[in-house]
């Protein structure tokens, strides 16, 4: 019984499926219909619209590129503009011997080998029918000769195109950045509409980080062209909207003097002015010419820019790590008053050394046989080690780095520039969790006095030292003013978000013995104390570049160059109504007190100056 | 069950056929397959810029592709059944760590690096999945009941989501209409169907809510493509004007303007129809769609003298999927369904597409040549 149900059951399931097969056939052939109805209305019906649009007056989609925005600095100077440049551009389709036409346009403007290996690699790349430039940015001389022999070279023109252009070329090449040709990374990651007919992209600086605002929108132009593809009417377009132009906080002026101060030195500097965030220097030396970068580099210049010793491409404002010195004092001297540590009077001895109980080390005073007795405000002044050594040691490593994290140490700064290096602001945990170490007690004194782990920006030393300035609000700083004018204010004073609350005898104290730093006769900065009606607060700092041995004598004529001590200063002026803040490292400058100071000197100076006129 | 003896008539006893019989070939699936292939290579020279690279990498992928064929040819379709589960199951697990990995990679992981080659698992589930709704369905009497029907969905709607999360919508679509097939071929009611189909439009709104916004481009564009020449729109345009110029004879072979000045882009993966159809006019294509149907029609007729219901379901799905395959792509390159990123099969340039097909035609071929004179239930 069962069987028979079985073998019932088996055709009634047979003949279900065979009736799927036919109706599965039958959708498929209805579908397949319903393609070639649709096939026959392109190829029959619409053929001749399609047919006219695709040959003999084609409608050609044109992208229209937008023009990139300017950039400005605070007072309308131009730090980056296009400018018309003419260039020598094949179209390999329309050459019948590419081999021999370059090779006598290589005679006729001495062109060389390595812009005709460029083309090739860069023709292999592109369609046939693209436009391929062979020599860029041509001199009047080369467009003229090759104006005269135009005729006998088909498919060889010359085009204008806008080319990027930076007029400050080194000074503020760090900033501003450049943009350069895409490559194929990006390629992928920008939006292909917008940029169908850019050439270019922004690779670094306000350059790469306001790339959209810079760009402006592709518009584009129905264009009918003929057999020779030659335009020969619009039928419809829409117009690109140009790139935004971008007014910078930057001084480029105060920047010039900052920049050039450094002299042969390398380093950086940088300035905020303290009421917005806005940032008036940032200065990178040695800095490099952005404008081949923007044609295509040689790479030979290349490779020397990246195998100099200089190291022209590094941006030591927003990525060098320095151990701050003792520019660390200030700091640390506060958190000393702020926890209740030690009072602004309390004298400590310093006999020019420190010792750890039970332990033989001797922490060194950078003044041998010591300061004496000394309070806060002396040791502020003289900047004496041993005073920060027992400082360092009575608040500990906890404390220290909780409240160094409330200046911005150990954190990016969040300046709007791309590739920013957050430093290193050391703690237990930070310990443990890198290294699998526990922490010593000979590291929370070094620490106290900026060496060890520590390692700061120049950028935010200077947002570290504004904030200080500020009495504890947070200066955030930023570049881009605003994308409008130059006289409309961009995000004023507001930026100053998570504020912590200082007592202001604590922070008065501090900010009067950083005037003594400049003002008073056993200040380390005082060399810079001439000619101003106002006073300047500031903190010299020396950073070891290599560890002394105990019984050796740090001797700055005996060593190498590059291993002598790089010199640092953090300042702000007016003392009594801070305006701007100055941060200044320079490389195996050796004191900071004779060689810092008066680079900030000189750039704090030509502010006021300025500012007060007006 | 009338028609077991019927597969000797096709393999006419020359040598050459006892030798393809001894290979577990199947002649007219085999020489409908090869045509395709050779039409392949004849329009990728033209679509690649007449590069012979592209060709000879294309052809070692296709042959690697046959070989894979042949194989799966031999291995008797009980195993395939046996192994149904297993495979899945494994196909499933990969989805997850492609998925896993593609969380510490960036934007869409497809691939599974095996250092000697990258193998997506996609492309396996694309087979298994069918597999195991076949498997699973020919454990029960036919139609499947509700509770069958619940699991099957299951096991259909799990794989697509995972790939969909990749994401990769056309591949999900495939996955999900193979699984689709075999319910419907295992006698699922036309009133469910109708139902599910009433449903499905009613979740429409849902689904666009949980598209990605390049997924919803992609939908915007194919209903309004003038709308953005430039950008989304530029594919369907472009490839609307190749395929209307190509006219009733077309331009001849090599005389696609389009692709040749680089208005057509991607014509040589998912829009070499375009390209085909301005050199080859009305007839090429009708022509290449008549190819297609006479490989859709011989698998369907291999379902259709298939033994045992997994074979006959599994057959089945594996042809109407192939010809799923053929019709988004051919819809979304004339402009009428949206541009999911389907290759043309067997034509389109790239490999992993054409391997997993081929497999699915070992798969087949399998099937019809393995058959007992007696059905052992």
């Amino acid at each position: 019984m069962s069987r028979i149900y079985t073998i019932k059951n088996k055709l009634v399931e047979s003949r279900l499926f065979l009736n799927r097969i036919i109706a599965a056939f039958i959708v498929i052939l209805l579908l397949t219909s319903g393609l070639i109805v649709r096939l026959v209305y392109l190829q029959i019906v619409g053929h001749e619209h399609y047919a006219t649009l695709a040959k003999d007056n084609s409608i050609k989609i044109e992208p229209l590129v937008p023009t990139r925005g300017i950039i400005y600095d605070r007072h309308g100077k131009v730090l980056a503009d296009n400018t018309q440049s003419f260039s020598l551009e094949l179209i390999p389709e329309q050459i019948k011997d590419i081999d021999d036409t370059l090779h006598r346009l290589q005679q006729l403007l001495n062109i060389s080998d390595e812009k005709i290996d460029q083309f090739q690699k860069q023709r292999k790349r592109q369609k046939r029918f693209v436009s391929t430039p062979l020599l860029i940015s041509m001199t009047d001389e080369e467009i003229a000769k090759f104006a005269v022999v135009r005729p006998y070279f088909p498919g060889v023109d010359i085009q204008a195109r806008l080319v990027r252009h930076y007029p400050y070329a080194d000074l503020a090449s760090h900033v501003v950045g450049y943009v350069g040709r895409i490559n194929e990374a990006e390629m992928k990651s920008l939006p292909i509409a917008e940029y169908r007919g850019s050439t270019h992209v922004g690779k670094i600086g306000i350059e790469n980080t306001y790339e959209t605002e810079l760009h402006g929108k592709t518009g584009y132009a129905e264009i009918e062209t003929n057999v020779q593809a030659r335009a020969i009417n619009t039928v419809n377009s829409v117009t690109p909207i140009p790139g935004e132009n971008l007014y910078l906080t930057l001084d480029i002026d105060l920047q010039k003097t900052a920049y050039d101060a450094l002299g042969d030195f390398n380093g950086a500097v940088v300035a905020i002015d303290i009421k917005t965030g806005g940032v008036l220097v940032f200065a990178s030396r040695p800095g490099f010419d952005p404008n081949p970068f923007v044609i295509g580099i040689a790479n030979d210049a290349y490779q020397a820019l990246q195998s100099s010793e200089n190291q022209p491409l590094y941006n030591r404002a927003l990525r060098g790590l320095y151990p701050p010195g003792s520019t660390i004092k200030p700091f640390i001297g506060l958190a000393g008053l702020e926890y209740n540590a030690i009072s602004a009077e309390h004298k400590l001895f310093c006999p020019g050394y420190y010792q750890l109980p039970n332990v033989s080390h001797h922490y060194r005073d950078w003044k041998k046989g010591g300061h004496g007795s000394v309070n806060m405000t002396e040791a502020i002044t003289q900047s004496c080690d041993v005073y920060f050594y027992s400082l360092a040691s009575i608040l500990g490593i906890d404390r220290m780095h909780s409240f160094l994290q409330h200046f911005g140490f150990g954190e990016k700064s969040g300046i709007d520039l791309a590739g920013e290096k957050q430093g290193l602001l050391p703690s237990r945990e930070w310990k443990r969790n890198q290294r699998n170490q526990s922490w010593y007690p000979g590291e929370t004194l070094i620490t106290g006095i900026g060496q060890g782990y520590l390692q700061v920006t120049p950028i935010q030393l200077a947002k570290a030292t504004a904030t200080l300035a500020n009495k504890g609000k947070i200066v955030t700083p930023f570049l881009v003013k605003n994308t409008a004018s130059p006289d409309s204010l961009g995000p004023e004073a507001d930026n100053h978000q998570d504020n912590f609350e200082l007592k202001s005898e604590n922070i008065n104290s501090i900010i009067s013995a950083m005037i003594n730093v400049i003002h008073d006769p056993h200040g380390t900065a005082k060399g810079i104390n001439k000619d101003i009606n106002y006073q300047i607060a500031g903190k010299t700092g020396t950073a070891q570049v290599f560890n002394i041995k105990q019984d050796a004598k740090y001797n700055e004529n005996d060593i190498d160059f590059k291993l002598r001590d790089h010199a640092l200063f953090i300042s702000f002026a007016p003392a009594d109504d801070p305006k701007i803040a100055v941060a200044v490292v320079v490389e195996n400058g050796g004191h900071g007190g004779s060689v810092a100071a008066p680079i900030a000197g000189q750039v704090i100076k030509q502010f006021l100056g300025a500012t007060n006129e007006n | 069950m009338k028609t077991e003896t019927r597969s000797e008539q096709f393999h006419p006893p020359s040598v050459m056929g006892n030798i393809l019989r001894k290979l577990h070939i199947d002649i007219p699936l085999f020489i409908g397959l090869l045509l395709i292939s050779i039409l392949s290579f004849v329009i990728l020279y033209s679509a690649g810029s007449q590069d012979m690279d592209v060709l000879m990498r294309q052809a070692a992928r296709v042959g690697l592709a046959f070989l894979l064929m042949t194989v799966l040819a031999h291995v008797d379709p009980y195993q395939f059944k046996r192994y149904s589960a297993l495979l899945f199951g494994l196909g499933i697990l990969l989805l997850i760590a492609v998925l896993v990995m593609g969380q510490f990679g960036k934007g869409a992981q497809r691939w599974l690096d095996l250092g000697v080659f990258r193998f997506q698992p996609s492309e396996m589930i694309k087979i298994t999945t069918p597999m195991m709704v076949a498997w699973y369905l020919a454990e029960h009497s036919l139609p499947p009941r509700p509770k069958q029907l619940l699991v099957a969905s299951l096991l259909i709607i799990v794989p697509t989501l995972l790939i969909a999360k990749q994401p990769d919508l056309g591949t999900a679509l495939l996955v999900a209409s193979s699984g689709a097939a075999v319910l419907f071929f295992a006698g699922l009611s036309w009133r469910f169907i109708l139902a599910i189909s009433s449903v499905l439009a009613g979740l429409t709104p849902i689904l666009w809510h949980f598209m990605r916004p390049y997924q919803r481009d992609r939908v915007l564009t194919f209903l309004n493509p003038e709308a953005d020449p430039l950008g989304r729109g530029y594919h369907i345009i472009q490839s609307k004007i190749a395929i209307g110029s190509g006219g009733i004879y077309g331009k001849g072979w090599l005389g696609s303007t389009q692709s040749e000045l680089d208005f057509l882009p991607e014509s040589s993966t998912d829009f070499i129809f375009a390209v085909f159809a301005e050199e080859f006019g009305l007839f090429g294509c009708v022509g290449l769609l008549a190819l297609y149907l006479l490989i859709i029609s011989r698998c369907l007729y291999i379902a259709s003298q298939a033994q045992g219901t997994y074979s006959r379901l599994l057959a089945s799905s594996l042809a109407f999927t192939f010809f799923v395959y053929v019709f988004v792509n051919i819809g979304m390159v004339i402009g009428v369904l949206p541009v999911v990123g389907v290759p043309l099969p067997l034509v389109s340039y790239g490999g992993t597409s054409i391997v997993t097909l081929l497999a699915g035609f070992g798969i087949l071929m399998s099937i019809h040549t393995h058959k007992k004179f007696l059905p052992h239930s």
